[in-house]
């Protein structure tokens, strides 16, 4: 066997061979085989054979089509029905329902969720500062449930009171402002359960002249607690722990990338985001248009939210994660792949405002 | 209340339960019954109504973990719960790792299973293994400190002979040698030692039976600990006793030389059973890394066991049995001490531990039962003479202060 299929056989593909075969990858000696044991061994090669270094990570995997797609999900947003008022503003419409619903957070995890529209997180709902936003909710769950959003509006229209019960609808209706990225969640109490259980999303106010063209994408770290201790098993960006690990998030070398980062993680005060061998500008909430620093680390306290913003110089993989060790080997571990003249591929288009 | 005067013999004279095949139908018709409603119960499933929207029961013990090579730790599961469960990931301090089942990885009820982690422990430090199951249920298990476990090679079970050499075997030959002094004591004294005996072995009794229940805790709950206990217990008890009444049947009235040399044999067989329990204690917290067993601890069991050998050579100190017999009896009680660290070592289970314990317990009993019922017979005091009763009482001391001496 070569140096190449014992890396194999040490990686990622591990979990479908034999414990034979880790055994005598375990035995051999020296400090190259202690290396690879650990899954430190640099040794060039494609993305791929590099990502099978990792130990690190779940077994098995994400079975493919089962309703929700993380890797969708970063780029899906929703700028509801639109519609004019009499004086001719912009009303953008949306259904919204809390359902209850078992997610997969890591693969052969379930988790018993209480979702909107069956996705944890809900959807992205997006629209430009000054807009109306109708948003017709409707509690199809177990147990009552509102929808708070962040931003200013009118207090009766907070999602705290009233509180929705099973079967019960209530539409939210105020003027979106100011731009920036919010969260919206469920407001019942006891708010932490309510959280935790999925119950959350992202509301992007875009700015009335839109922000410069750029690949966008949402980020919500979030946590799962799947045996109720009041610490989380799970972390993960967009609910599946590892997901974007083992599919690397690609987008162009020099591409200007955008990412509406939110923080709803429950139980832990704080979460974080550290980019590898690149930096980038940070916005924080998103309601100013010049960024506030520049950096590779930041830290959000549990519903503080910000936009990243940045343009890989070199291709290759580029590891984002929690800089909260714990959190990312307990699943907040992803890549961001810079591939050459990605635009020109087929695939994801590149989001331009308007 | 007259219908009784009849009697068994009447009724069956009667006839109502007269032939052969008709007591067997009776005899096995609650069996039948049994069987219809166990069939019934899996068929119908009339519980599910009870069942319906609580998630199901998840109860896995990780029994053992061992660490056969740096870089790689081996969980062994059982499920012992209600349910089968499914292991869908597994975490070492707090980190999602890689891993390998072998077999399915749904673990029937009762089933076991090995799992494989490729993992970069480290020598002397605490670890933590957490299984999460499909449904989100974490079972942890704490490697307390990380070392290699012993492989079941020439040179490892050469030194946990030594080990038990050291604590079981010489220190019981040691105690042995109090048989020249006690030749000469005169009876007043050998009943003296024998109280002293007892004392020691009420001691050792204790010791095993909290082990027994102790360990009986980390038994998977279908396997039931504490009824193991009950088991082993009463069940060596009862059958020293009948083998003892069958043998006392046979050999008349007075207790004779045979009789106390039978006795002798029968102390010896307790403390070896409870000395297997010593060693398997020694040679799994060896294995798990759990005790350093320093010279300080091995000179603390071999003081503590020393006294055993007195306990064996009490009843027949007057009776003179040639060397060979008394030889017997040392290797009796101490060398099941390497036996039981090498399982310990090697093939550490909690049940077969639990169960060995309580057997060693139920042995005690049965000898210290022996030795007050000879005691008896000879001088109708008994135990409770003065200076009978504070034998015991010393000895119970002796135990508590030698055993201050293994400190692990």
């Amino acid at each position: 066997m070569s140096r190449r299929d014992w890396l194999k056989l040490g990686g990622v593909g591990v979990a479908g061979l034999s414990g034979a075969s880790i055994l005598a990858l375990a035995r051999r000696g020296g400090a190259a085989a202690a290396l690879e044991r650990a899954g430190l061994r640099q040794e060039a090669g494609s993305t791929h054979e590099e990502l099978q270094q990792l130990r690190m990570g779940v077994f098995g995997d994400y079975p493919p089509g089962d309703g929700f797609d993380p890797m969708a999900f970063l780029t899906e947003f929703d700028y509801g029905r639109v519609v004019r008022d009499p004086s001719g503003r912009t009303v953008r419409e949306y259904e919204m329902v809390a359902v209850d619903r078992e997610i997969e957070v890591a693969p052969g995890v379930w988790f018993p969720a209480w979702t909107y529209n069956g996705q944890v997180p809900g959807p992205t709902l997006r629209c430009t500062e000054g807009d109306v936003l109708r948003i017709r909710f409707s509690n199809a769950g177990s147990h009552p449930h509102t929808i708070h959003f962040h931003g200013t509006h009118p207090t009766e229209m907070d999602g705290v009171f009233p509180v929705i019960e099973p079967g019960e609808r209530f539409t939210y209706e105020f003027e979106a402002k100011p731009f920036g990225v919010h969260p919206y969640h469920c407001h019942s109490l006891p708010l932490k359960r309510h959280i935790h259980k999925g119950l959350y999303g992202v509301l992007i106010v875009d700015p009335p002249g839109g922000r410069a063209p750029a690949r966008e994408m949402v980020m919500v770290m979030n946590g799962f607690d799947t045996n109720f201790d009041g610490e989380n098993e799970v972390y993960a960006i967009n609910t599946a722990a590892f997901y974007y690990q083992t599919r690397p998030i690609r987008v162009g070398v020099k591409e200007p990338v955008r990412i509406y980062l939110v923080n709803m993680t429950e139980f832990d005060p704080v979460n974080s985001l550290h980019l590898h061998a690149a930096m980038f500008r940070f916005y924080r909430t998103g309601t100013r248009l010049d960024h506030h620093e520049f950096t590779d680390t930041i830290m959000l306290c549990q519903g503080e939210r910000g936009i990243v913003e940045m343009e890989l110089e070199n291709p290759g993989l580029h590891m984002v994660h929690a800089h909260q060790s714990e959190f990312a080997e307990l699943g907040w571990m992803s890549f961001i792949d810079a591939v050459p003249h990605l635009a020109a591929e087929a695939g994801v288009p590149v989001h331009r405002h308007g | 209340m007259d219908s009784g005067v009849t009697g068994p013999s009447g009724s069956s004279a009667g006839g109502s339960v007269g032939s052969p095949g008709r007591r067997l139908l009776l005899g096995i018709a609650p069996l039948l019954l049994l069987a219809a409603l166990v069939a019934v119960f899996i068929v119908v499933d009339p519980t599910s109504v009870l069942r319906t929207g609580f998630p199901p029961v998840e109860e896995l013990t990780i029994e053992r973990v061992t660490l056969p090579e740096p870089g790689v730790m081996r969980v062994h599961v059982v499920n012992g719960g209600p349910e089968p469960v499914t292991v869908a990931q597994v975490l070492v301090d707090e980190a999602y790792w890689k891993h390998e089942i072998d077999g399915d990885r749904t673990i029937p009820r009762l089933g076991r299973a090995t799992i494989t982690i490729p993992y970069p422990w480290v020598e002397g430090e605490p670890h933590e293994i957490v299984l999460l199951s499909s449904t989100g249920v974490t079972f942890s298990y704490e490697v307390e400190v990380a070392t290699q476990t012993p492989r079941p090679s020439a040179r490892f079970f050469g030194i946990f002979a030594l080990l038990g050499i050291y604590v079981g075997l010489v220190p019981v030959l040691i105690g042995l040698l109090w048989y020249p002094f006690l030749r000469d004591v005169g009876r007043r004294w050998i009943h003296f030692f024998l109280s002293l005996t007892i004392g020691l072995l009420v001691f050792l009794g204790a010791d095993a039976l909290h082990e027994a229940l102790e360990i009986a805790g980390s038994v998977p709950a279908a396997f039931q600990g504490v009824g193991l206990v009950v088991l082993g217990v009463l069940g060596s008890l009862l059958t020293l006793r009948a083998v003892g009444s069958v043998r006392r049947r046979t050999g008349g009235g007075e207790d004779g030389p045979r009789d106390r040399l039978r006795l002798a044999y029968l102390i010896a067989l307790g403390i070896g059973l409870h000395n297997l329990g010593e060693g398997l204690a020694i040679g799994s917290a060896y294995a798990l890394g759990s005790i350093a067993l320093g010279s300080f601890l091995v000179i603390g069991f071999a003081i503590h066991n020393t006294t055993e050998g007195l306990a064996i050579v009490a009843p027949v100190a007057a009776d003179r049995p040639p060397l060979r017999q008394l030889l017997a009896m040392g290797a009796l009680a101490g060398l099941p001490t390497i036996a039981g660290t090498w399982i310990g070592g090697f093939a550490y289970s909690p049940i077969a531990a639990t169960l060995f314990l309580a057997v060693g317990v139920g042995a005690i009993l049965e000898v210290v039962l022996e030795i007050a019922g000879m005691m008896r017979r000879e001088d109708p005091g008994g135990l409770f003479q003065p200076l009978n009763a504070s034998g015991l009482a010393i000895g119970l001391l002796v135990m508590y202060g030698t055993a201050l001496l293994v400190v692990a």
